[in-house]
């Protein structure tokens, strides 16, 4: 297996003096392809600064953050911006899909603005469409789309092309039980296809269908769940 | 889970012998409640024994009695479809006495004591979730039934997080009387794997 992702001691901290706040102290996270991490904690513990100090939308105030074993502080701002194109796929919990693009056109963009063929980027995108099961929605535009189907665009945005970093913040948004479910089934496929993948949410469902769930209190990594059993331990749990 | 009556709707789709229930019964919901042979014997007999259930005094294969429900039996599978369980008094919780206790011990960092739990709690969703994922899609029994154990699975993080947050917003945490105790909760930063 690859570190696609490793953060070690991170901290990031706001402000400065009397009104100085510690978002993040010492944080030590790695993730390997083919892995679905989940972030939990309660509101204010530093799960989305994580997320966007993972991806690179932010610089970390101590600490390295190594994507794909390049550490992010050794690279020019430039690289930063073209690795962050080209390996890391962000789904936000509003889909941020623009409304003036088809879907395809929003799956096709960051190919595009990253110097791909328009012929390249949109045989990508049809295939990432295909994989999410929306290819028949090609041609609409975000508003003439369901919640979930938005979101399945959103996520095929970020997987398309060679990405190997997948980042998603709450991304079931307010979907209902069983299509925010769907949305778990989609990443968690998305990582056994050699992706890395992390997701911060609140709900305790949700973070189930990830590999390993990591919980955050106060900034700091607190505890983590062991690796899976599998479902047959459940037989030896059932006599409760 | 009512295993007698959940004989009595297997019973509700024609005769069976007692092997063939135990294996309907385990197909549907055997991945979470597994059921041995013997229960299935020992509930047939009460069920026959109160009349919710006869059989042909046949003996057929390998000497298995079929067994086929009462116009009684169908009475009560109805009443107890619509029956409410008993919800009211509320069990005894023992992660409820837990945290409660935790407050009385000294020295004891109760946010540590919800934490373990929290992990244990979501250790078995994600245990739940997987039999859900490996389930094929027309298996809707048991899709039905790890959703039912994760959604009260998922309540009970719910109320961990909740204590977390209620204990926190205490005024005044009293300060741990055992030797050099740090004054923050400090030992919560520690990373158990």
């Amino acid at each position: 297996m690859t570190t696609a992702l490793e953060l070690r001691q991170v901290s990031k901290v706001y402000g400065s003096g009397p009104s100085e706040v510690h978002a993040l102290e010492a944080v030590d996270l790695s993730v390997e392809r083919d892995e679905l991490v989940a972030v939990m904690g309660p509101s204010g513990s530093g799960k989305s600064t994580l997320l966007t100090i993972a991806g690179s939308l932010e610089e970390p105030t101590r600490g390295e953050v190594l994507v794909d074993g390049i550490d992010l502080a050794t690279v020019s701002r430039s690289d930063r911006a073209k690795m962050r194109r080209r390996s890391i796929g962000y789904v936000f919990q509003d889909f941020n899909l623009l409304p003036g693009l088809t879907a395809l056109e929003n799956v096709t963009l960051p190919l595009e603005l990253d110097g791909v063929s328009s012929k390249a980027a949109r045989s990508a995108a049809r295939q990432a469409m295909e994989e999410l099961d929306v290819a028949d929605r090609k041609g609409h535009f975000p508003d003439e789309l369901s919640g979930g189907e938005r979101q399945r665009v959103a996520i095929a945005r970020a997987i398309v092309g060679e990405r190997g970093l997948l980042l998603a913040d709450e991304p079931t948004g307010a979907l209902d039980s069983l299509n925010g479910e769907a949305v778990m089934r989609l990443l968690r496929a998305a990582t056994q296809r050699g992706v890395a993948g992390v997701v911060v949410t609140h709900e305790a469902q949700l973070a189930s269908w990830a590999d390993r769930v990591v919980f955050l209190r106060d900034g700091h990594v607190v505890d983590q769940t062991a690796a899976p059993p599998g479902p047959e331990s459940l037989l030896a749990a059932g006599d409760r | 889970m009512s295993v007698p009556h959940a004989l009595l709707a297997l019973l509700s789709e024609g005769p069976k012998y007692g092997l063939r229930l135990q294996n309907e019964f385990e197909s549907r919901t055997g991945e979470v409640w597994p059921l041995n042979v013997g229960q299935v014997y020992t509930t047939l007999q009460r069920l026959e024994r109160d009349g919710l259930v006869e059989t042909d005094g046949v003996e057929g294969e390998r000497s298995q009695k079929s067994y086929k429900i009462t116009a009684d039996g169908v009475r009560e599978l109805a009443e107890w479809l619509r029956t409410p369980p008993d919800l009211v008094p509320p069990p005894r919780d023992e992660l409820v006495i837990k945290v409660l206790v935790a407050l009385q011990v000294p020295g004891t960092d109760v946010h540590e004591i919800i934490q373990v739990h929290r992990r244990h709690v979501i250790e078995v969703m994600q245990r739940y979730t997987q039999v859900k994922a490996a389930a094929g899609k027309d298996d809707v029994a048991l899709a039905l039934v790890a959703d039912a154990e994760l959604f009260r699975l998922e309540g009970i993080i719910r109320w961990l997080d909740a204590a977390d947050v209620r204990l926190k917003q205490l005024p005044s945490p009293r300060p741990a009387p055992l030797a050099d105790a740090p004054l923050e909760p400090a030992q919560t930063t520690e990373v158990s794997q």
